[in-house]
């Protein structure tokens, strides 16, 4: 079966003189040297110059919060089961009364941790996830020098409330059509539930 | 008296520092060369432009743990790198580095001593430059120091002879072993290499053979040997055998410059001597020099980013087969040729 029309015959053929002398091989290789020596370098100077990266790109986690600023996790531990590498462990905790305006729903992490050295950035957690509390950002995890330092806990992970990140480029039209939809449980706040159960005592 | 000393003094220190400051440089050179011909951009941190770059390679040298192995012999182990480093710096001396200056009724050559054996003497010291590497290479008490010693040493032995015939037929042409006579020779006239350019092959392949620079760097051949002669080396010691492999560079490439481009003379020299002055005239034949000689020290690396390591026995067979025959050759043709001319 033909596959490629780059077939090449060898032959192993006595060198003629001309070729035994290396001469004009070696100059041949000097002229190439010389030509790239005048190429433009391919480097980029990393921490001032970031090369681009594709809209996807898959870095650093960020555990999401709601609009309302409570934390979307709980603690389900889908994630972590998702996980091929096992980085991630969690240790669940109930949520008390006066919390409400913390943890999204009854039962949140208490302990969060990925370990960055782990860690493939498969993005297999953010497609388990079932709640849209775990996504794969563009930062690139930055180095440490020892092992403590790369197990990255809640106050790494969970994203600030000033300073939030925008993930929607991370979920399909589908999932951001569907999200517009507030008459739906998962798409509603803790604020929101309360505003629809008062109303229901209304009626 | 007093004048002639310090005059001496003054330039054996200049001539120390530049081989110094250029070696030094070198290694910067080297690795801006080699990551410009790969497309990149080299040491770019310290510093504007990576400048600093020797500087804190120095720095690093110096600040390395000394390691000593103990089953070494250890009076040689630090005899080694420095013989390297010695060798290497003694060449400078017997090459002019420019005609002379002139300071009221004093005039001061521009070269360190001008002995009427120049070139014996340069051959002399650069071979007793592989004493560095085999006694380095030996102490280390390390089978693969040892292989890179004897390798170094066979190879040294090996390509010396044909440096030396190469020399026999410029000297047949020059009728002189002084650098200063052989340099002046070549001013306002054709440089050597129009009437010698096989025996200037010769002379640049057995010093890049002489100063294990690639494609004859089997001596520290890093895939077969470790590190070659220096793998038991640590701190500055290994610093001093790096260190000696750039100042061996800068010389030899000042040592081709001289003997066949020419040395210091200017292109129309004859013209522009009788525009400037003397002492003008000098510095500007050291600049020229000096660029020449940077030059050579580019075209050492350029080649070394070129082409790969032979192999032991191609690299002995180019040696003793092919080199050795036709600077033999050489010496017949430019022989035939005198005589022919009747310059006999």
């Amino acid at each position: 079966m033909k596959l490629t029309d780059r077939k090449k015959v060898v032959v192993k053929k006595e060198m003629s003189l001309i070729e035994k002398l290396y001469l004009p091989a070696i100059t041949g290789g000097m002229v190439i040297t010389l030509k790239h020596l005048f190429k433009k370098p391919a480097t980029v100077r990393y921490p001032e110059v970031k090369r681009e990266i594709a809209d996807i790109y898959r870095g650093q986690h960020v555990l999401k919060r709601d609009d309302q600023g409570a934390e979307r996790c709980t603690a389900c531990g889908l994630c972590a089961v998702a996980c091929p590498a096992e980085a991630i462990t969690m240790t669940a905790a109930e949520r008390k009364k006066g919390e409400e305006h913390l943890y999204r729903e009854e039962k949140y992490a208490a302990v969060y941790e990925i370990n960055m050295l782990r860690c493939i950035f498969c993005g297999l957690c953010e497609e388990a996830c079932p709640k849209e509390a775990i996504f794969l950002t563009d930062r690139i995890v930055p180095v440490s020098t020892n092992r403590e330092d790369m197990i990255y806990g809640k106050d790494k992970l969970v994203e600030n409330m000033e300073d939030r990140f925008d993930v929607s480029s991370r979920q399909t039209p589908e999932v951001l059509k569907f999200k517009e939809d507030k008459t739906k449980g998962h798409n509603q706040t803790w604020v929101d539930k309360q505003n629809l159960r008062k109303d229901r005592k209304k009626h | 008296m007093i004048v002639f000393i310090i005059y001496k003094a003054v330039l054996v220190l200049i001539v120390f520092l530049i081989s110094l400051g250029v070696a030094a440089y070198s290694t910067y050179g080297e690795r801006k060369v080699a990551a410009f011909m790969q497309d990149r951009v080299g040491p770019d941190r310290a510093g504007p432009f990576g400048m600093l770059q020797p500087l804190a390679d120095g720095l690093k040298m110096f600040m390395k743990e000394e390691i000593i192995p103990s089953v070494s012999n250890k009076f040689l182990f630090v005899l080694g790198p420095s013989l390297a480093m010695l060798t290497a710096l003694m060449t400078g001396v017997v090459i002019p580095w420019g005609s002379s200056i002139t300071i009221g009724n004093y005039t001061f050559p521009l070269q360190i001593t001008d002995i009427n054996i120049g070139v014996l003497y340069v051959f002399s010291v650069v071979s007793f430059g592989v004493y560095g590497i085999m006694i380095g290479g030996w102490a280390s008490n390390n089978k693969y120091s040892l292989l890179g010693a004897l390798r170094a040493s066979s190879q040294m032995i090996s390509y010396e002879i044909a440096m030396g015939l190469a020399i026999v037929a410029l000297v047949m042409k020059t009728g002189s072993l002084s650098f200063s006579e052989i340099v002046a020779q070549q001013g306002g006239t054709w440089i050597n290499f129009i009437y010698q350019p096989l025996g200037c092959l010769i002379f640049i392949i057995c010093a890049f053979a002489e100063t294990n620079r690639t494609p004859f760097d089997l001596p520290e051949c890093e895939t077969e040997l470790v590190g070659g002669y220096h793998t038991e080396y640590s701190s500055m010691k290994l610093g001093f055998y790096l260190f000696a492999e750039y100042v061996n560079m800068f010389i030899s490439s000042a040592v081709i410059m001289s003997l066949y481009f020419g040395g210091y003379n200017l292109p129309f020299q004859n013209l522009i001597a009788s525009h400037v002055d003397g002492n003008i005239l000098a510095l500007l034949q050291f600049l020229f020099f000096f660029a020449k000689v940077l030059f050579g020290i580019f075209f050492f690396m350029w080649i070394r980013w070129t082409i790969p390591r032979f192999r032991y026995d191609q690299l002995m067979n180019l040696g003793w087969k092919i080199l050795i025959p036709l600077s033999i050759f050489n010496i017949l043709a430019t022989g035939v040729l005198m005589y022919a001319l009747g310059k006999v």
